[in-house]
């Protein structure tokens, strides 16, 4: 069971107070309507799934029920820092590959 | 005479109390402090059980949990029956029963053991290379009988009745094993870590002081000073079975199975769920097994294991004992054995550089053969020069050199390497914030390495029945990797999980592929280290623990009322409210046309309600819904559907505006939990520009639905000074009020098609208010409804329920619901996937009605849509049902379907092919009562 | 290939079994292949298998980064099973279901196919809707699957507690008599085996590091921890790792690693006659021949490489059997693992050519791989050696992410009310 900082709680819980949210930083389209169906369904569905460090969400669901991203080690599983969605990631967090 | 090798002094037992028990229905005597193998070797008992796949006669061969072959059931009374427990590990108690297993009739006489005579045509991987032919007989005649001979012990046959706990603690160090490296590293823990917690599997601390008297005082002595300290907590019996992601680690803590079952009380068990700063892995070391041919006798065992026997347990093994050996430490047990009063007839030491010790016969050689049947007579010892010797004796010991145990260290991820002066692995690289002690750190006495023929009763895994020439077959075969040897000879997967045996494996497969040890490599080691009762893991999490029961406000009354209740979710729902002498069908029917001709009322609590405030609420909807709600007045209500971002349907429900700013939001009863999990991921990190806030309200508000041409009468009497009129309250539309003090939100809206209700007061009042309405509709000759009945009521008019209509396939527009995407708005979520190609395809399948064609055939939900009425096997199915019932209302059977290009079919007739026949059906409208909605209007 | 035969085995047993040949060659790679398949699991080796004994090509080679067979080929639960809902997926695991059925006499290698049944239960109404929906579709498909009822099932497998007073009662039941399990690693074994004596060269250790592709994009080469290898047609199947592979060739898929865990007990005498699944409580369980029961737990919450599960995921799984099967509470778990799956968006495999010119894809296969190994590898082998997608097949290209025409299993047992 990992254990996970919510930075909006600044606290370190275990994992079953979070729900895992998927790859972080993904931009929805700003105007859907405008993109063609590749961008549309790349945006939808791809996924980058590094294995090493990968930017991703989760939400303090059984806490203040906030949205946050992390930086996380796919391999070890070790959080290497979370931060709240309006903060910029780490500076040396290379998001998880191209 | 009772214990004819119990010793006379000395040991940690109680000669002073005596305890009964029985290993096979015989009787037998022991004492406290003894473990189940202590006493049977004190009884001269060696033959305690037979191995898995050749029945072979197998005895004793250590003294802790890495036992291959003592395995036994306990049985403690009804339902308390374990197998496969290790007699090693097994402490005494008065009235203990123990019986061997694998065997039949008896362990002495056991008809599986023919399987010896044919023990060379079954090497490794014997099956995968016949019952071949004719292929039925794998499954009708060869698999049945291995599968009658495999297996070890039985299955309980009943209901577990113990009770097992959960505990979850935080430490700054945990230590593992508490030997003497464990506890002075709890001791020096303990003088900086502001708590300590040290876990050791057996049943007092000591480990290996434990059969030391050398070392008996300075056992006390550290003992005396950790006990001292509050900051530390011991955990006897608790043996640490799994490492996960940063430190943290299981423990299963054994609390009653050590205690006569008429004393037992509490929990059986505990699973200790420990989250450590720092761990300590003293986990000692095991010692090996050596290879040579007959090496499985009873009366073979390890030497470590006899001289604990003798100094702990103070039961001499045998009185004629050769020892076999490629390490120092056996010395000391020829010594302690010999003090004792045994005789050690040989040391046979296999290396070149064996201590001097020239009080006892050390020879230079090695065992190449035993004799005897269920118990060792003698041995033939090669000497150097090549010569034999034979050799009588009772008890053979063995030593191949210790292993550190690195299990812990293996799960955690930490990395081993072979150490050639000790020829064996030892940790070297250590993950984070864990570190090794003493033996488990390689820490060790010297030792060297002995030869290990090749022979096919040279056994490697004793209880798994592996030899030497079982992996020199696995190599022979290709089989290269470490992990190819482990799975096609079964080394190391028996329930000792290799602890004694993988090394050699190692050992043997490196050279027979000519390699070094090195770079053949450590096999996994996998978590539990060592088997973990089921019962533990699950704790206390059973029956209503196991996943929580939610209940309806009416749930007393309906117990009252022949309510018959079926899970939803959570949920106890009630299906109907059954009179006596009712069938199920005739109730769902009266309640259906009470509704028709009268009134119902219903208990709609367990639907998801959501609170939605701020300014930009109206956005935010238009985002998230199909809907548009810009003109949405106060007070008014509108049916809503949203969408996955995918496109399709995800759930529906009412939103009610209550003021300028301020919505009442209900969901599915099932979507609540992902619905409200949507909106706020939504709006937390799409839609961040909005101020808007969610709050699940469900469990604040109980909800019911008043429904039938006598509904108006029911809240015109409940709330008499309202003034409820159709055109102050019409269709979908909202009204806040205050009924007995609390306030209540009154809907006029409809699941049924007649003109209804939804009412909702705070859930306290909810009990109150429901017998309020059911009484109330009892003077007007109306009935509370089921579940059963509402979905009668709701699909005659051909609405649809989320998840039985849909089925993450399904758009709006699939449903009919395309007109109700709001055409002036500008995006929402699953709009734009609306356009891809396969969503916007022609002929998809859409919701439409059945009917069959004669009146009296039925079929089921799930059942399929074909054009012909006998389709051959493989033929595409148009569409299936959704929905089938028995309409009470138009006195026939009708259904709801999603069909290929249905509302184009409309007209036509299809079939729906049943395993009886196939039935006609006419595809209709879904719409089967009252199509213009006239009732709604009251 | 010498044959397997009990003859043999007598045969050997005079001669000490001196005489075995080792059951595939250590093959060290060639400059050059025409076809190459990364990742010697059961597909990629039943897909080289079938492409020299079907297709005729030869000159094939089988690249794994550690040993056949050790990925989630030999982690899985081994269930083997065709009663799927949607006709796109009933005709490729009934596809693999015939050939399970023949499979041991084909190679020549007891694969222990066991067709003891498959039981799924209902706890609910809703489950049984969806149950019986997955009944109706399998026979018009031809596809055997009989519902049950609680005594019905009870007779079947009876240490199911069919009482109506447990939290999670059972219903009904849905039963696929030919469905049952394997074992896992004869499968790889056996079709690896075959292979090589086909001339199929089977290279362990042997990780790709890079694929090579020319100026117009096309498949070039890979290169390996053991040299580089010239090929123009490269079949990527390395199911858990998929994302990783694909991305060398700058490939992004819909597409997400998760851990897996599985376990089983120590082994007791026969309890269970079948396979017992339970999609409400995530709980599903067998008894393997050897006698331990096997289970089967859900995915992990993240995704991960680790290959390691949470305990909170397993013990969830034994609290749900506990229930299921009160016998079982104590038993011991005697070993858990972890494996990695690739689960996609509707949860069904991805099969066929890329974007990338020579480079075909066979995987999202999620956490129900095992069962389709023969057919996956029988049609993607035609699909290989054709250069197109095989009718069976041709639903599960890439390209339905772009069209929309996803084949969800999963969301078809939604439960919601």
């Amino acid at each position: 069971m990992l254990l996970i900082r919510c930075p909006y709680c600044e606290t370190e819980r275990p994992e079953l107070e979070f729900r895992y949210g998927g790859e972080a930083l993904l931009e929805r389209p700003k105007d859907p309507a405008l993109v063609s169906d590749d961008a549309w369904t790349a945006y939808l569905w791809t996924c980058k799934n590094p294995k090493g460090p990968h930017a991703e969400r989760w939400r303090h669901v059984h806490g203040c029920g906030r949205f946050f991203n992390a930086a996380r080690n796919t391999v070890s599983d070790l959080i290497v820092s979370t931060w709240r969605v309006d903060d910029s990631p780490p500076a040396n967090f290379d998001g998880g590959g191209a | 005479m009772t214990q004819p090798f119990r010793l006379p002094s000395g040991g940690r037992i109680d000669r002073a109390r005596v305890l009964r028990f029985s290993f096979d229905g015989r009787a037998f005597e022991g004492h406290p402090g003894d473990s189940l193998a202590s006493a049977l070797l004190a009884n001269g008992v060696h033959l305690v059980g037979r191995s898995f796949k050749y029945h072979r006669p197998r005895g004793i061969v250590s003294a802790g949990s890495e036992e291959p072959n003592a395995l036994v059931t306990i049985d403690r009374g009804a339902g308390r029956m374990t197998p496969n427990l290790r007699a090693t590990q097994i402490e005494l108690y008065d009235g203990l029963v123990a019986t061997s297993q694998n065997r039949w009739p008896s362990l002495e006489f056991d008809i599986g053991a023919i399987g010896q005579f044919a023990s060379r045509l079954i090497p490794a991987g014997f099956y995968y290379k016949t019952f071949l032919w004719p292929p039925r007989a794998w499954k009708h005649l060869y698999e049945p009988l291995i599968r009658r001979a495999a297996g070890l012990g039985k299955a309980p046959g009943e209901p577990d009745p113990d009770t097992y706990a959960h505990q979850f603690a935080h430490c700054d160090v945990l230590v593992v094993g508490g030997g003497p490296a464990g506890l002075q590293a709890a001791l020096a823990a303990a003088a900086q870590a502001e708590s300590v917690i040290l876990c050791d599997e057996q049943p007092e601390p000591g480990g290996s002081a434990l059969h030391d008297p050398a070392r008996a005082s300075e056992l006390s002595d550290l003992l005396a000073k950790l006990r001292a300290l509050s900051h530390v907590r011991i955990l006897q019996r608790t043996t640490a079975f799994g490492m996960f992601a940063q430190n943290f680690v299981a423990l299963a803590q054994r609390l009653s199975d050590h205690i006569e079952p008429s004393a037992a009380s509490g929990p059986r068990e505990r699973l200790w769920q420990v989250r450590a700063k720092r761990i300590v892995l003293a986990t000692g070391a095991i010692e090996r097994p050596l290879v040579f041919p007959g090496n499985d006798l009873p009366g073979v065992m390890l030497a470590e294991a006899a001289r604990i026997y003798a100094n702990r347990f103070c039961a001499l093994p045998g009185k004629r004992i050769v020892i076999a050996t490629s390490a120092d430490s056996a010395y000391e047990a020829a010594g302690d054995l010999r003090r004792a009063g045994a005789e050690i007839v040989a040391i046979v030491d296999a290396r070149e550089g064996r201590p001097i010790a020239d009080d006892f016969n050390v020879i230079a050689g090695a065992i190449i053969d035993t004799k005897g049947r269920a118990r060792i007579e003698g041995c033939t010892v090669q000497l150097a020069d090549g010569s034999t010797l034979p050799v009588d004796c009772d008890v053979l010991l063995m030593s191949g050199g210790w292993t550190p145990n690195a299990s812990l260290l293996s799960q955690a991820r930490g990395a081993l390497r072979f150490e050639p002066i000790l020829q064996t692995f030892v940790p070297d690289v250590l993950p984070p914030g864990i570190s090794c002690v003493g033996a488990c750190a390689g820490d060790l006495r010297p030792q060297g390495d002995a030869s290990r023929p090749i022979h096919p009763k040279a056994f490697v895994d004793f209880q798994n029945d592996v030899t030497s020439a079982d992996i020199a077959l696995a190599v022979r075969e290709g089989f290269r990797s470490i992990e190819h040897i482990k799975r096609y000879t079964t080394n190391g997967m028996a329930t000792d999980q290799g602890k004694t045996s993988n090394l050699n494996a190692m050992m043997i497969a490196a050279a027979e592929r000519s390699v070094a040890p090195q770079d053949i490599g450590a096999t996994t080691f996998r978590p539990p280290y060592t088997p973990v009762t089921f019962g533990t893991f699950a704790g206390a999490s059973r029956g209503e623990l196991f996943e929580p029961v939610r209940r309806l406000p009416s749930h007393q009354w309906a117990k009252a009322h022949g309510g018959v209740f079926e899970d939803a979710g959570q949920w106890k729902r009630v299906s109907c409210f059954a009179r006596p002498a009712e069938t199920m069908r005739d109730c769902v029917n009266r309640e259906v046309l009470t509704v028709r001709k009268k009134v119902g009322v219903f208990d709609a609590s367990s639907l998801g309600k959501i609170e939605l405030a701020g300014p930009d609420a109206v956005d935010f909807l238009n985002r998230i819904y199909i809907n548009d709600f810009s003109a949405l007045a106060i007070g008014r209500c509108r049916y809503a559907l949203m969408l996955h971002e995918s496109g399709v349907v995800l759930d529906d429900g009412i939103v009610a505006r209550l003021a300028e700013d301020r919505f009442h939001i209900t969901t599915t009863s099932g979507g609540i939990g992902h619905v409200l999990q949507h909106m706020e991921d939504f709006l937390q990190t799409e839609y961040t520009d909005l101020r808007v806030w969610l709050t699940d309200v469900t469990e604040q508000w109980a909800t019911f639905a008043i429904q039938g041409p006598l509904a108006g009468n029911i809240v015109q009497s409940l709330l008499p000074d309202a003034g409820l009129s159709q055109a102050s309250l019409p269709h979908m539309s909202l009204r806040e009020l205050v009924w007995n003090g609390s306030d209540l939100r009154l809907m006029r809206a409809s699941f049924t098609g007649e003109a209804g209700f939804e009412i909702n007061v705070p859930s306290v009042q909810g009990a109150a208010l429901w017998d309020t309405l059911v009484d109330a509709a009892e003077r007007l000759d109306g009935c509370a409804y089921g579940l059963e009945a509402l979905n009668v009521l709701r699909a005659e008019k051909g609405y649809i329920i989320v998840g039985q209509e849909t089925d993450g396939s399904v758009t709006a527009d699939d449903l009919g619901y395309g007109k109700m995407v709001g055409a002036r708005k500008g995006d929402f979520v699953g709009k734009r996937s609306l356009s891809l190609p396969h969503l916007a395809a022609k002929g998809r399948k859409q919701l439409v009605g059945l009917l069959p064609l004669q009146l009296a055939q039925t079929f089921e939900e799930g059942a399929q849509i074909t054009q012909a009425p006998h389709p051959a096997s493989g033929t595409h199915a148009l569409g299936h049902v959704t929905t089938a019932f028995w309409s009470a209302t138009l006195d026939r059977f009708i259904a709801l379907a999603l069909l290929e290009d249905g509302r184009a079919r409309i007209g036509q007739t299809l079939h729906v092919p049943m395993p009886a026949g196939a039935i006609a059906v006419q595809v209709t409208s879904p719409v089967f009562f009252d199509p213009d909605g006239s009732r709604l209007r009251g | 290939m010498q044959r397997f035969s009990f003859l043999q085995l007598l045969r050997q047993s005079f001669r000490n079994h001196e005489g075995w040949e080792p059951q595939w060659r250590a093959a060290s790679p060639k400059a050059a292949y025409d076809v190459v398949i990364v990742g010697g699991g059961g597909h990629g080796l039943a897909t080289a298998y079938y492409l020299a004994s079907e297709h005729g090509l030869r000159n094939i080679a089988v690249v794994e980064k550690g040993w056949i067979g050790g990925g989630n080929t030999g982690r899985n639960t081994t269930i083997v099973r065709s009663n799927y809902l949607f006709e796109e997926s009933e005709a490729l695991f009934e596809h693999s279901m015939k050939l399970w059925e023949g499979l041991s006499q084909a190679l020549n290698y007891n694969v222990m196919y066991s067709p003891r049944g498959v039981l799924v239960l209902a706890h609910n109404t809703t489950d049984a809707q969806v149950i019986r929906r997955h009944v109706h579709a399998n026979r018009l498909a031809g596809i055997d699957n009989e519902w049950m009822t609680p005594e019905q099932a009870k007779d079947f497998c009876p240490i199911l507690d069919i009482s109506r007073n447990v939290r999670y009662p059972i219903v009904g039941a849905s039963l696929q008599r030919r469905g049952g399990t394997a074992r896992h690693d004869a499968v790889a074994w056996g079709y690896a085996r075959a292979a090589s004596a086909l001339g199929v060269d089977i290279i362990e250790n042997c990780e790709v590091t890079a694929i090579r592709r020319d100026a117009g994009g096309g498949v070039q080469g890979l290169e390996t921890t053991r040299g580089e290898i010239a090929t123009r047609k490269i079949g990527l199947v390395t199911a858990g790792h998929t994302s990783v592979v694909a991305a060398m060739a700058g490939l992004r898929l819909p597409m997400e690693s998760y851990p897996l865990q599985a376990l089983v007990s120590e082994p007791v005498k026969p309890v269970m006659p079948c396979v017992v699944m339970s999609n409400s409580i995530h709980a599903y369980m067998s008894q393997s021949d050897k006698g331990e029961l096997v289970i089967g737990a859900g995915t992990d919450a993240y995704t991960s490489y680790s290959q390691r599960g949470a305990l909170h995921v397993a013990q969830h799984t034994l609290d749900a059997l506990c229930e299921l099967f009160p016998i079982v509470r104590r038993l011991r778990m005697l070993r858990s693992w972890g494996g990695i799956v690739d689960v996609t968006p509707d949860r069904s495999p991805i099969i066929g050519k890329s974007p990338v010119e020579g480079l075909f894809l066979n995987c999202g296969w999620g956490t129900g791989g095992f069962k389709a190994t023969p057919g996956s590898g029988h049609l993607f082998a035609h699909t290989l050696a054709k250069n197109e997608a095989h009718p069976i097949v041709a639903p599960f290209g890439l390209d339905r992410f772009r069209t929309g025409a996803l084949v969800d299993e999963s969301t078809a047992a939604a439960v919601a009310h």
